[in-house]
């Protein structure tokens, strides 16, 4: 329902150039229509549209038109398009094999899709409900889980230790030694080295140790070496974290 | 096969050729078939404190090279038939030492000996890295002041990472604490690190701690390990170190200032 699809995307003129052509992904909402009754198909996406007007505000969508009966009355494509435009949406392209509705879509200035191979879906069982069968729109698909990286040694000086996810020490961190993640680090030894979260720029990940002796804390750039650690977060449970660009140490 | 210890540090003076020496000579006397090699080519040492500096005919980068055999480089000490000194070359530098050549002659002497121990040089180059290498176990000798804690600590980095046994993936280096210089009146005194502030920055398990002695320094003069004198606190500290290596359960010593009695007090310690 949410197929990933490779759109060319132009970006800001550089002053050293007009533009360049980079390939990219986007994630676009397909409207795989089963009927082509636009009136039925609008009353339920306003229905949809109020369960979650976040969603669906100015959210660009691909009409989807494989599903269509062969045999059923053709869709208008141009009163589907003014249609979804007056609801909020913004349609972008339409995904079909029919030679007719690929020229009706260049005339509604639509995008012409490549075929993607589809699963086999099931066809609305009665065509006398069809609208029924919309399928329902799918929240936002979640990022694939970066595994945490576990390390159960100590992390002498000089070692470096980079995890793309979260970081588990269960061990000293010793002076000189660095540790880094793109997302939180714990620390359950002393930390004595440097530690840095949240290195690809995530502001909302932290540092938690069982006792801060570090030579350096970061979360996401910021950063605070030990000489500008109050005294009193010295040698404690503590976590790190950012708020309002300000680095907050503060007791666990 | 023989177990393959490395005596390392990181910082100079520390205490590596005695503890060589001492453990070397330690494990020799238990009736272990011990080598001990010298890796610190260009600075020999080694055989000043074993006491066959004058009997030095072929070293370490001979055989590596080839120019000479093991038999014909290996000294026999004159005090204990199981123990054998490999000797650096003074000649030579560290470049000389081949990671293939080291292996080879590891692997030769472990047809023999139980023990081979290597004698690391100061340092994170070439000699200490190629020291280590092949190290079963590691005895990790450390002055109870930061910059050595921290030296050590960098070691045991390396240890972790740099290893054959790391590379390959073989369980890792079993690694020793030997704190050494250790002087409990300074410590009382706030001047040294304590053994426990040692043991929890470097969390390794402690092999033993040898006390600062006028003992090693006479040892060192006079061309024998300080363990053969064992009258002398450093001699039984390293004494107290071998059984431990071999598994027996020793309770530390000297880590406590002696009372000195009154005759002590009237002569000096």
């Amino acid at each position: 329902m949410r197929p990933r699809m490779s759109v060319r995307t132009s970006e800001n003129p550089a002053p050293s150039h007009v533009f360049e052509i980079r390939g990219g992904s986007v994630n676009v909402p397909a409207l795989r229509l089963f009927c082509s009754d636009i009136p039925a198909i609008i009353a339920l996406l306003q229905e949809r549209i109020q369960q979650a007007p976040e969603f669906f505000r100015d959210a660009p969508v691909v009409i989807d038109l494989h599903a269509l009966p062969v045999d059923g009355e053709p869709l208008d494509l141009a009163e589907l398009a003014l249609a979804l435009h007056q609801n909020g949406l913004v349609p972008v392209g339409i995904r079909s094999g029919e030679p007719g509705y690929q020229l009706a879509a260049k005339q509604a200035h639509l995008a012409v899709f490549s075929e993607v191979r589809h699963e086999p879906s099931p066809r609305p069982a009665e065509a006398k409900t069809p609208p029924a069968k919309l399928p329902e729109p799918k929240p936002e698909p979640r990022p694939a889980a970066v595994p945490t990286r576990i390390i159960q040694q100590p992390v002498r000086s000089g070692q470096r230790i980079y995890a793309t996810g979260d970081l588990i020490v269960l061990a000293p961190v010793s002076a000189g030694a660095e540790i880094m993640a793109d997302g939180n680090i714990h620390v359950y030894g002393s930390l004595r080295g440097r530690a840095l979260a949240g290195v690809q720029g995530n502001a909302a990940s932290r540092i938690f140790c069982m006792d801060l002796q570090a030579e350096l804390v970061s979360v996401a750039g910021h950063y605070k070496v030990s000489e500008s650690l109050d005294p009193s977060v010295r040698s404690k449970p503590v976590q790190v974290y950012l708020s309002n660009d300000a680095l907050i140490v503060e007791d666990l | 096969m023989a177990r393959i210890i490395v005596v390392t540090s990181g910082k100079g003076g520390g205490g590596k050729t005695t503890t060589s020496a001492a453990i070397s000579m330690g494990l020799a006397l238990q009736g272990k078939r011990t080598a001990v090699i010298d890796f610190d080519v260009g600075l020999r040492n080694l055989d000043l404190i074993m006491g066959c500096e004058r009997r030095v005919v072929y070293d370490f980068v001979n055989v590596i090279n080839g120019e000479a055999n093991l038999n014909q480089a290996l000294i026999k000490d004159k005090r204990c038939d199981n123990l054998f000194v490999l000797p650096a070359s003074q000649t030579r530098d560290k470049d000389s030492l081949t990671q293939e050549g080291v292996g080879k002659v590891l692997e030769n002497l472990s047809k023999d000996f139980d023990y081979v121990v290597c004698d690391s040089p100061a340092g994170i180059e070439r000699g200490a890295t190629l020291a280590m290498y092949y190290a079963d176990d590691a005895v990790v000798v450390t002055n109870p002041e930061v910059s050595s804690v921290r030296d050590s600590d960098r070691m045991l980095g390396i240890l972790a990472s740099k290893s054959r046994r790391a590379e390959q993936g073989e369980e890792p280096i079993k690694e020793y604490l030997l704190l050494t210089r250790y002087s409990p009146q300074r410590v009382k005194l706030g001047e040294m690190l304590s053994v426990d502030d040692v043991q929890e920055i470097l969390s390794l398990h402690l092999l033993g701690v040898i006390p600062e002695s006028k003992a090693v320094l006479n040892a060192s003069n006079s061309g024998t390990p300080v363990i053969l004198d064992d009258k002398s606190d450093a001699g039984q500290a390293y004494g107290d170190v071998v059984r431990r290596y071999l598994g027996e359960t020793v309770p530390h010593r000297f880590l406590e200032e002696e009372k000195k009695g009154l005759f002590g007090r009237l002569f000096g310690g």
